[in-house]
């Protein structure tokens, strides 16, 4: 009788690679002897499409990458254009600015906890999650009129300015926000079901992370301490004050933690920002902007899921020569096929599930 | 229909049409098929805000085989199309095509070399619901013209 | 990182530099950028040990042709520094970073599948993100937006 190992394809259909994604595995029982990820199911030209749009037009795009977290992706890229320009933000639109993307952060960590919890056989948290990411939808909707797409960011601030409404539905969500974390780690955290299926699952080197180029709550469940907010800040962050917490052994329970603890963390953010939220100087609350002098810049920010950077070159044309996109997920799926080898079957859906990727991202 | 009393029970007569469209249109078992941003909306609309478990939608089959309803959620890319097509294939009649969003229906904002400009290239739409993405009550909308046009057109 | 800081630790190899909005860009020639990488990244003051990102670039009409990018980021220190090598259009070819960085690897093959640059000693060049079947490389000027009848 021979060995013989099978192929067996996951994806691109299937309920828990969170998207087009497909991974072919070479099975031998339930081991994981090989797996290799097949992307570009979702690949839209947007590098391209962006070479042939006004730099304004870019802004709709720039939701389109990362649609878990478009006011991060629109941030970074204002944030880079702005570089670009030597473009100064009011005060106030900085902190309007942190308390969106922040709140932007929670809620992709909500849809990341119900839908990773969910492939792990626990559909309770999914229910729960979204309910209160709805209410940040609620809250994006109110200010920027998208849900998912809001588009908010503009050069040199915001497309409109923050009123009441906003600090008052903002703090009602982060006073409540804190026992609703406690509900979900009710339910998992220490639930023997799901340290069993976690922990020691996926686990990853500081070594491995940073060679392999993984940043975000991936790199910080290793143990690496590195958040852009904190190492590099921008619009403001060094007037906040919250932490980074950082994991031991980088396996799937740690990226968990991470994302749970960045949760609280970045309701304590925004709370933060409303609070401190100081008056309109009378200045506009976004530029006018025709010229685009030549140049070249790199901005990264801390979106969600890891550094997430625009290199923008232009010409001095309305468009750029060139946008490239960092892809935080793009990269950090590269190290997938080393963290499967020698695991179980069962343990691909819940190592695929850590990376938190957004296949919009990783193939543009 | 007819309605009547018989011994002491209450029977309901109608045609087997009818009552097959009936049924059908109240039970449509979607397939998770979300490929982008409208996928989010898909799922918010099952989740307890939105509840497509009002329309007798919330179980969504992986398999093909065991669903009736294609929600093609977002963009649709040269490489992807040849496994949506395959995915239609394996489904089994009686199907339904729902295109959700801008890209299914016509390629949406990105008119590049990547990407099929609507669903409808290769595979019979019966409803579209623009929007970028569109919202959850779209799709509960469109969903619900689906159940009407199921009951109107002839049983498939 | 400063550019006096760099100049001190790969000045052999600068050809360029440019320092816009406070980023430091060196330009090197191709053979210089596994042994100007390995000196960025095993040098202690320099400490660049993360590999943000590597991808290309179309300048038509200029020459050379191509360009290609590297930012590096120290965790260490926090500094940046970006790395620009020229190809030429007829001779797109240069050294894999993978030795030093796995990070490369899908990097590598991004840039390659979007431009046609080769990156020799590689370990799995082939496309990755483009549809299977396509012809031309999409980022290319030259490549139509729409693509062409073939795609």
């Amino acid at each position: 009788m021979t060995e013989e190992t099978i192929t067996l394809n996951l994806g691109p259909q299937h309920p828990s690679t969170h998207g087009v994604l497909r991974v072919l595995l070479e099975l031998d029982g339930e081991v994981i002897v090989d797996a290799k990820p097949d992307i570009g199911f979702l690949h839209r030209g947007l590098e391209k499409l962006s070479e042939h749009r006004t730099y304004q037009q870019i802004l709709i795009l720039t939701d389109r990458i990362d649609y878990l977290a478009a006011m991060s992706n629109n941030f970074a890229y204002v944030l880079a254009v702005e570089k670009l320009l030597e473009l100064e933000v009011p005060k106030r639109a900085q902190y309007i600015r942190v308390a969106l993307v922040e709140l932007q952060r929670i809620a992709s960590h909500l849809f990341w906890l119900g839908t990773h919890a969910h492939d792990l056989g626990a559909m309770t948290p999914l229910f729960y999650a979204l309910r209160e990411r709805e209410d940040i939808m609620d809250i994006f909707e109110a200010i920027s009129g998208g849900r998912l797409t809001p588009s908010f960011m503009r050069f040199g601030g915001l497309a409109a300015d923050a009123d009441g409404t906003f600090v008052k539905n903002t703090k009602k969500f982060t006073d409540a926000f804190a026992e609703k974390v406690d509900d979900y780690e009710n339910l998992l955290t220490e639930n023997p079901m799901w340290l069993s299926r976690t922990r020691t699952v996926g686990m990853m080197s500081k070594e491995f992370c940073i060679n392999t180029g993984i940043s975000g709550p991936m790199a910080r469940a290793a143990g690496i301490e590195w958040d852009l907010r904190k190492s590099n800040p921008y619009s403001s962050y060094e007037d906040f004050d919250f932490e980074i917490p950082t994991g031991l052994q980088g396996d799937v329970f740690d990226c968990y933690m991470m994302r749970i603890r960045e949760m609280r963390e970045s309701a304590k953010i925004v709370s933060q920002a409303v609070d401190g939220l100081p008056e309109s100087d009378g200045s506009p609350i976004k530029a006018k902007v025709n010229k685009f002098p030549a140049g070249e810049v790199y901005h990264s920010i801390e979106s969600p899921r890891g550094e997430l950077g625009f290199y923008i070159v232009s010409d001095g044309g309305k468009s750029p020569a060139r946008l490239r996109v960092r892809p935080p997920s793009f990269v950090n799926l590269q190290g997938v096929g080393e963290l499967l080898k020698g695991r179980l079957l069962s343990d691909a859906v819940a190592i695929i599930g850590m990376i938190d990727i957004v296949l919009a991202e990783v193939d543009r | 229909m007819g309605v009547t009393r018989l011994g002491g029970a209450t029977v309901i007569t109608d045609s087997l049409d009818w009552i097959i469209k009936w049924s059908q249109r109240n039970s449509l078992w979607p397939m998770s098929f979300g490929l982008a941003c409208c996928a989010i909306e898909m799922i918010s609309a099952a989740a307890a805000r939105y509840d497509m478990a009002r329309f007798g939608m919330e179980v969504f089959r992986p398999s093909p085989r065991q669903a009736d309803c294609m929600i093609v959620a977002g963009t649709i890319t040269r490489k992807m199309q040849p496994a949506v097509k395959r995915l239609y294939e394996q489904m089994a009649e009686p199907k339904w095509v729902v295109a959700m969003g801008a890209c299914a229906c016509s390629g949406g904002i990105f008119p590049t070399y990547a990407v099929v400009q609507g669903a409808e290239e290769f595979l019979p739409v019966d409803i579209y619901i623009p929007g970028c993405p569109a919202r959850p009550e779209a799709l509960i909308d469109g969903l619900i013209k689906l159940q009407q046009k199921i009951k109107r057109d002839k049983v498939r | 990182m400063t550019l006096d800081g760099l100049t001190e630790k790969i000045g052999d190899y600068i050809k360029e530099t440019d320092s816009f909005r406070d980023e430091v860009t060196v330009t090197v020639d191709r053979d210089a950028i596994i042994p100007v990488c390995r000196i960025l990244k095993e040098d202690a003051d320099c400490s660049f040990d993360f590999l943000s990102d590597c991808c290309g670039l179309d300048r038509l009409p200029e020459t050379p042709r191509f360009m290609v990018v590297y930012q590096l980021y120290s965790l260490r220190y926090g500094h940046r520094v970006r790395i620009k090598v020229p190809l030429e259009e007829d001779d797109a070819e240069i050294e894999s970073l993978t030795p030093l960085w796995k990070a490369a690897n899908w990097l590598e093959r991004e840039c390659f599948d979007m431009f046609g640059i080769r990156f020799t000693g590689h370990p799995d060049l082939r496309r990755i993100i483009t549809p299977p079947g396509l012809e031309g490389y999409p980022l290319k000027k030259d490549f139509p937006l729409e693509g062409s009848e073939t795609t």
